[in-house]
This record gives structure tokens, sequence and C-alpha cells, in this order.
């Protein structure tokens, strides 16, 4: 695809992504459930309930640039208790996919996810631990790896996973499938 | 009784003894599990947050896969996430035509389809609802006698989907681990988020999670999972949430399937207990007697 169409592409897909964000969250009342049952709230800048709010008024680059999405563990307690049935935690999902559409998602996260489905494309399957080497490849820090050495070596020890080394050549077992996705969602 | 058994990545690595007790378990109470030889990753929390198409599809290859076999089976899945992307494929296919199409034009080049039909059901669900605990008393010739076993059922075994327990307050485990002669550890954590994948991307917060979790464990013998994630945020991280939190919080964590072995004299090679992350002294010392 050449860097034109592939703007375009993605431009439709930040444009219909907005679209289902804005679609999901137009019957939110501002209860605040959702902010009550987040086990990651302390942690966020804006509170759920004031994100929702946000999406409906539109301001989508201070929610793109605020840490709050990315701190969605997926435990479905907003999507569950919501007195308005909204699915909250699909919708989060789908500004995480905003995110990387616009080339704004924070670094660590979409790199861990874009290697792990690098993996999935590549095997069919996750080995976990040539995910990890991958990882710290695409992030080039050199204490990132230090965080996880202990449990590494620990894992290592019991057999868990084998010090594989990643694969960078060839073609994948998913390929077919993760082309015609590209191309299907380029289509619509 | 018969399942298709889906076991997912972790459990082919970081999670085998979950993989190795389930199968030990299920052969024990007489139940026929078919492995689908050419399974792929279901997506886990990676592909949903990249493109909402191969969030269903990778899932649903799984499924065709199945479907091609033409049997009347429902899948068996010990992993949460995996159980959570496998029964989302029905739920959507089934309110959205145009997913439906999507879904199959992209299987096609695989020469799979799937038309939907295929009951998804989380491991927990299984033994709780399908075996029960009248089979599981038939088989326990260990009791788990002066354990407190504290449930921990994590988000994505009961939330969004669910249906054979309250995804608040989940009670389903505790009638089995009576079955088991041991006795339930009375706390309210079992359906908190132990913070899941942020353990990688964001750990001062999965640290954080998992601590109210361990410290609110405090006076069980042991806590009882059903999923590899929350198993390995709950068991490897132990030091490090100790220190964060400024006490020791160490304590056993075994899947259930390994404390049903137990209690059915299977023997620790069979179970891999020795592959667990934290399986204190105390524990084992205990079920010694």
């Amino acid at each position: 695809m050449s860097e034109e169409k592939r703007e375009i592409a993605e431009g439709h897909t930040a444009e219909d992504l907005m679209a289902s964000i804005r679609e999901n969250i137009r019957a939110c009342m501002q209860c605040g459930t959702c902010t009550g049952s987040c086990g990651s709230a302390f942690a966020m800048d804006l509170t759920p309930r004031q994100m929702w709010r946000m999406i409906q008024l539109g301001l989508v680059d201070e929610i793109l640039a605020s840490r709050t999405f990315s701190l969605c563990s997926s435990c479905y307690y907003c999507t569950l208790r919501c007195p308005r049935g909204l699915p909250l935690t699909e919708t989060i999902h789908a500004l995480k996919q905003l995110a990387v559409a616009k080339g704004l998602a924070e670094k660590k996260g979409a790199r861990f996810y874009q290697t792990f489905l690098e993996t999935v494309r590549r095997y069919g399957r996750v080995r976990e631990m040539e995910l990890m080497a991958r990882y710290f490849l695409i992030m080039k820090s050199p204490v990132l790896p230090l965080r996880f050495t202990p449990l590494g070596m620990r894992l290592m020890m019991k057999g868990k996973v084998s010090p594989e080394m990643p694969k960078f050549f060839g073609s994948g077992k998913l390929d077919a499938i993760f082309r015609k996705v590209k191309e299907l969602e380029a289509r619509s | 009784m018969k399942y298709f058994y889906y076991s997912g990545c972790s459990l082919e690595g970081t999670a085998i003894e979950y993989n190795l007790s389930t199968k030990a378990v299920m052969q024990a109470l007489g139940i026929e599990l078919i492995e689908l030889e050419d399974w792929t990753c279901c997506g886990a929390s990676a592909a949903e947050t990249t493109s909402d198409l191969l969030s269903v599809v990778l899932p649903a290859r799984n499924l065709a896969l199945a479907a091609k076999m033409g049997m009347d089976c429902d899948f068996l899945i010990p992993c949460s996430a995996c159980y959570l992307n496998l029964r989302k494929v029905d739920e959507r296919l089934n309110r959205d035509e145009g997913l439906r199409d999507q879904i199959n034009e992209v299987l096609q080049e695989e020469e799979l389809s799937y038309q939907g039909g295929i009951r998804s059901r989380h491991l927990l669900d299984v033994i709780a609802t399908d075996i029960g605990t009248d089979m599981i008393k038939a088989k326990v010739n260990h009791k788990l006698s002066g354990l407190r076993i504290a449930p921990y059922y994590g988000c994505q075994a009961l939330r969004p989907y669910g249906g054979y327990d309250d995804p608040e307050e989940p009670h389903c485990m505790e009638p089995l681990i009576e079955a088991l002669g041991a006795e339930v550890y009375p706390w309210s954590m079992g359906a908190k988020c132990c913070g899941a994948g942020l353990m990688t991307t964001k750990k001062e917060i999965a640290v954080e999670l998992t601590g109210e979790l361990l410290k609110a464990a405090k006076g069980a013998d042991c806590i009882a999972t059903v999923c590899p994630m929350c198993q390995m945020n709950l068991d490897s991280y132990q030091k490090q949430v100790s220190r964060a939190k400024g006490e020791d919080l160490r304590i056993s964590v075994l899947y259930l399937p390994q404390l049903m072995g137990i209690a059915f004299g299977l023997g620790e090679e069979a179970l891999k207990l020795n592959l667990n992350m934290a399986y204190t002294g105390s524990l084992q010392a205990k079920l010694r007697h």
C-alpha cells in the first residue's frame, strides 16, 4: 500500500471508530457507577465518568492525551453495572484502537500488543519467551528487561519457558488471515 | 461426557501445570477431552486493542476447526481470556449478519467456515454445572481436611458473559471446595481484578490490585484460581508485592483442578505441583498429614 493510500485507509478507520465510540456513549447519564466500580480509577487522570462526557462533547484529543483508557484491565465491572447497559469496556478497546490508528498510542502498551500479534501471525500461537524477547528489542530499553529477569530466570529453572531466539524471516502460519482482515478493513 | 478442549497458549508455557492437572482430573472423572491439533491463539487481549475484526476472526478460526469435525460437543476452556474470546464469537455473530459474512470471508482463506452454534464454556462452569459435587465426592479419597481455601474467580470467567454464577458475588466454587473436604475461607475479593495484563505494561497498578487481594487472603492456607493470568499475577510477584505493601504476603496459590487432583489422590507428579511458583512449605506439610 502506498503512503497516501495508507493514510486514507487509516483516516477512515479513525473516523469510523470515533463515530461508533460516540454512538456507544450517547445515552450516558453521568451517574458515575463506572468510576465507582473501576479498580484502576485511583491511578487515572480523568475518571471514566468524565471521559464519557468528553466523548459526548467530542473532546477526542484531550482523551487520547490522558492515561485513563490505557489503564483499563478489562475487568468488565463497569459494563456489568452500567444502568444504561452501555458497552463501556468495548468502547475502551475502541479508544485503544483509535490511539493506534492515530499513531498516538502510548508506547509500552501498544508495542506490547503489536509484538504479541506479530508472534501470533508468525507461529499461530504465542511463545511467551519469544514474545518478551521481541518486546524488549522493540522497546530498545536497557533497563526494562531487568525488571522481568528474576521471574524469567525462575520460569526457566522450572522449565516453563525455553530460551528460543526469534526468527525474523520466512512466512507465517496466519499470514493469509491477517492479510485478509487488513483488506476487508480497508474496504469498509 | 465429552468436550472439545481448547488449552490456549499460556497453558503450553507458564501455565503448563494448569493444563496437565485439568487433563489428569478429567481423566479421573471419566470425561473425554477432544483436542484440535491445528488450534491457534484466540487473540488474547491484544487483538481487541488493534482490530475489531481480527479479534473475532482469531477465536472463530478455532470454532470453525471444531465445526468441521461435525460432533455435538461444547468447548471446554480453562483460560478465562480464551473463554471470553471464543464465547464472544457466537454472542456477536448472532446479532450482526454483516460481521458473520466478514468472518467467513476471512476464514475462507483457509477453507474454513463458522455459522455459530458451538457453546464455549469455562472450565469452572463445566466443573460446577455438569460435573457437580456428587461426582466429585465420589472420587475424593484424600480429604483436604483443615485447609482454608480462598476461592478466586477473577473477572473474565464471570464478566461480561458468565451466566452460570453471580458475576459480582460468585459462589459456585464454594460447594466444590467443601466437596473436597476443605473449608471455604470467607472473603469478598473473589471477583475483584488482579490487574491482568497491566502487570506487564503498568506494573505499579497491578502490584496495588494484587496487593489488596493477597492482603485479604491472609489467614487462608491457599488461594484457588481458574485462570492462568490471575495465577501468574497472584503467585509470581509475591516478593515485589510484599515489598510494596511492607508486609509478608506470601501464600500458596493453586489451580482448582490441582486441588481436586490432590483430593483424588492423583499425586504431585501428575498434578505438576513442583511447577507452581507459590506452593509454600506450610501447605505442603499440612497436605502430608
